[in-house]
């Protein structure tokens, strides 16, 4: 049974969500109100004219087949960057969680990364994998692979996720960590009574008890590697080689800033808008129903 | 403590710029250097500040080229555009297009009634920015050209005669067979691979990058750098990557790492950087002339500038603009400008200056640093070569490099990738020809 609180009047109500509000408003509202205003015209660089184009815009960019394939690298990025970062951060939440001495300690490292800007995080990734002075290139090198992600797409992409997904392990694993510690360990204690060991117990107690801290997870990462990862990309591979790690957000930039095209710029962010919006509605009806509470 | 300090510092500049606005006019000056040439720059201002009270050029750091571009153009739609704006070469196009935005600098200097005489400028360097008619719409600040630098100690350990003939490709192809038969791991390599082997292969070999002079006659300019010299170039270029013999490094000079650190012997760049191969190469090195292909009509003819120029933008007052064209006359005097050749590398904007830096002996004591003027004023300029106008270059140079990424990998032929970067970057002209009507 849900509890439901009622309110004698509107006056309380009102300004109770009012802050919320005018914080939606004016941080999300209004600029992708004018977004989706700028992205029916195309405009000059400096303002001083701008032509009506409709839905032209749109047309233009659904017509062109990179910005398509735009599409596909971004899904999988997107993938590979969420698996990335929540796995080895169950992992590691599971191992600390059953550490008796020093938890505090390894809990301290495995969060520093966390404070590392992404394009920070972006030039020590390309600095370790630099094709002349790398470390892990040289060593690389040295057992017979010849690593370069200045030409190879697949070598590319691996490194702008790892580099992603690097500092969001320490993000997941903080809330792992205090997931796996509301998990009632009498449940656990009656299972391991019952003879499970310590993987069964994890798959069938521990891993649907830790169902909602997932799907939280899996959502602000999905959002995260649409959005914020685009100073790693700009660091490490500006969208190459030819346009393996072009993804949606970056191109934004790309034709933004860099081409000065601010009406191709803002239809392109609608259309992210879109995106990013369908995805988490598909994930609230669909993934939040496999989620106990 | 600390904030009370900060709170005087505050007060004190608050207090401070009135009065300096007051007795002198402020002319504000946005620019993309840093490091050393942050500290050149800072020196000319300073010096034209101190040598009279009229005017007080303020100097700002912002950011890189495309960001000094965006923060002027930002500034611009607030209101709060600075008097001059620096803009790389590429971003000549999109400048000219925004007719409310810019005063051309020959009317600069025509409403300020100062001396200006355009002859007085290199014909290729302030061809890139004048019009067809030859006024000049921006002041060139600092320009360089391509040219290969040549390891002479890899060369000797290859058997190769360190003074040996490389002014063409066909002999070039020679030496890196050479080099790569002896084991040489990086016999040639390159930096900004659009900007020295598309746009000044075609303006060398006087064959068009882009049609309606390079986009000088008029916005409904299509490319053309698919043509059979271009295609014969990046092809043999490709052959070359497959081999070995040319390593492809990144799309800006990541290339230069490895030619400073002396393991590449070739490398392809501008003659700008000149200062920086001096202060870390631990070899012999030499600059040349970029190679031509034999048996092209009319190669080589002149190759084509790389850099940036300052723009003056409106909506600021008479007195103002006289102080930018004071400013300007002073960054073209002939002292100032063959310093700034002399220290950077750069080359000289005007004759004057060219001359006096020979006269200086600065070429005998610096061998090759003169290649680079050479190279640019051998010959009268044509359509091909005079430079390139075209909107959304940025965005259009890296479709090339997308393409030519394609090519070094053997994913695409030369002619596949060549057609393909034609075909995407016309569609971004045709943009910028709609938003610029």
């Amino acid at each position: 049974m849900e509890k439901r609180v009622t309110f004698k009047g509107w006056l309380l109500p009102l300004a109770l969500v009012f802050p919320q509000i005018l914080i939606s408003g004016v941080f999300f509202f209004y600029p992708a109100g004018q977004a989706i205003w700028q992205s029916l015209f195309i405009p000059d660089p400096f303002g001083l004219s701008s032509q009506f184009v409709g839905l032209g815009n749109f047309e233009y960019l659904l017509s062109d087949k990179y910005y398509r394939a735009s599409f596909l690298t971004t899904a999988i990025f997107s993938t590979l960057v969420t698996l990335v970062s929540m796995v080895p951060a169950l992992f590691l939440a599971v191992m600390a969680d059953r550490l008796v001495k020093g938890a505090g300690t390894y809990r301290t490292l495995l969060i520093w990364p966390y404070a590392v800007a992404p394009a920070v995080a972006g030039v020590l990734w390309l600095f370790m994998f630099n094709t002349r002075v790398g470390v892990v290139s040289w060593y690389l090198g040295q057992l017979g692979y010849d690593w370069n992600h200045v030409l190879n797409d697949g070598e590319a992409m691996g490194l702008v996720v790892v580099a992603s997904a690097w500092g969001r392990i320490s993000y997941n694993f903080l809330f792992f960590f205090a997931a796996l510690q509301s998990v009632p360990r009498s449940v656990i204690e009656a299972a391991a009574i019952d003879g499970a060991r310590f993987w069964t117990r994890f798959f069938t107690i521990v891993l649907p008890l830790l169902s909602p801290t997932t799907f939280f997870l899996l959502v602000v990462n999905v959002v995260y590697a649409f959005f914020e990862t685009f100073g790693v990309i700009h660091t490490i591979t500006s969208g190459g080689p030819q346009q393996a790690t072009t993804i949606l957000v970056y191109k934004v930039f790309a034709d933004g800033f860099v081409g000065q095209d601010l009406g191709s710029s803002a239809a392109q962010s609608v259309i992210l808008l879109v995106v990013v919006g369908a995805l988490t509605v598909v994930q609230f009806r669909y993934v939040e129903k496999k989620v106990h509470y | 403590m600390r904030f009370s300090a900060i709170g005087a510092l505050v007060a004190g500049s608050l207090l401070a710029s009135p009065f300096s606005a007051m007795a002198q006019t402020e002319v504000q000056f946005w620019h993309a250097f840093t490091g050393r040439l942050g500290e050149l720059v800072a020196e000319q201002i300073e010096t034209f500040n101190s040598s009279q009270s009229d005017y007080k050029v303020v100097g700002s750091h912002k950011g890189n080229y495309s960001e000094t571009l965006n923060a002027g153009i930002a500034a611009f739609r607030a209101q709060e555009q600075p008097h001059i704006l620096m803009v790389f070469e590429v971003g000549t196009a999109t400048m000219m297009g925004a007719k409310g935005a810019i005063k051309p600098v020959y009317e600069v200097m025509a409403d300020a009634g100062a001396e200006f005489d355009q002859d007085a400028y290199i014909g290729a360097v302030k061809g890139y920015y004048t019009t067809t008619d030859g006024e000049m719409l921006s002041l060139p600040f600092n320009s360089s050209t391509p040219v290969l630098w040549v390891n002479k100690d890899a060369l000797k350990a290859a058997g190769i005669d360190p003074n040996v003939d490389l002014s063409t490709w066909q002999k070039v192809g020679d030496v890196l067979d050479t080099l790569k038969a002896s084991g040489h791991s990086c016999p040639l390599t390159t930096a900004w691979q659009s900007w020295i082997h598309l746009e000044n292969l075609s303006a060398y070999h006087n064959v068009p990058f882009a049609t309606k002079d390079n986009g000088f006659a008029g916005l409904d300019t299509e490319l053309a750098f698919n043509g059979p010299v271009q295609v014969k170039h990046i092809q043999t270029m490709g052959d070359w990557a497959k081999d070995g013999k040319f390593f492809y490094a990144g799309r800006r000079n990541e290339g230069g790492a490895n030619f400073r650190s002396g393991e590449c012997a070739l490398f392809t760049e501008s003659s700008a950087g000149y200062a920086g191969i001096k202060k870390e190469a631990q070899f012999d090195f030499a600059v040349r002339p970029l190679p031509y292909w034999e048996g092209v009509d009319g190669a080589p003819q002149n190759t084509i500038i790389g850099g940036a120029s300052l723009w003056v933008m409106t909506g600021h007052t008479d007195e103002e603009y006289k102080g930018v064209a004071a400013f300007l006359n002073f960054l073209s005097s002939t002292d100032i400008q063959a310093k700034w050749h002399q220290d950077t590398g750069y080359l000289p904007i005007t004759i004057a200056a060219g001359e006096k830096t020979k006269a200086d002996g600065f070429y005998k004591e610096n061998p090759g640093t003169d290649v680079a003027v050479i190279q640019m004023t051998a010959n009268q300029p044509t359509a091909n070569s005079k430079g390139l106008r075209l909107g959304s270059f940025d965005q259009i140079r890296g479709i090339i490099d997308e393409e030519l990424e394609a090519v070094w990998s053997g994913d695409k032929t030369a002619q596949e990738a060549m057609d393909s970067a034609v075909e995407r970057g016309n569609v971004l002209l045709r943009r910028f020809e709609q938003a610029n009507r």
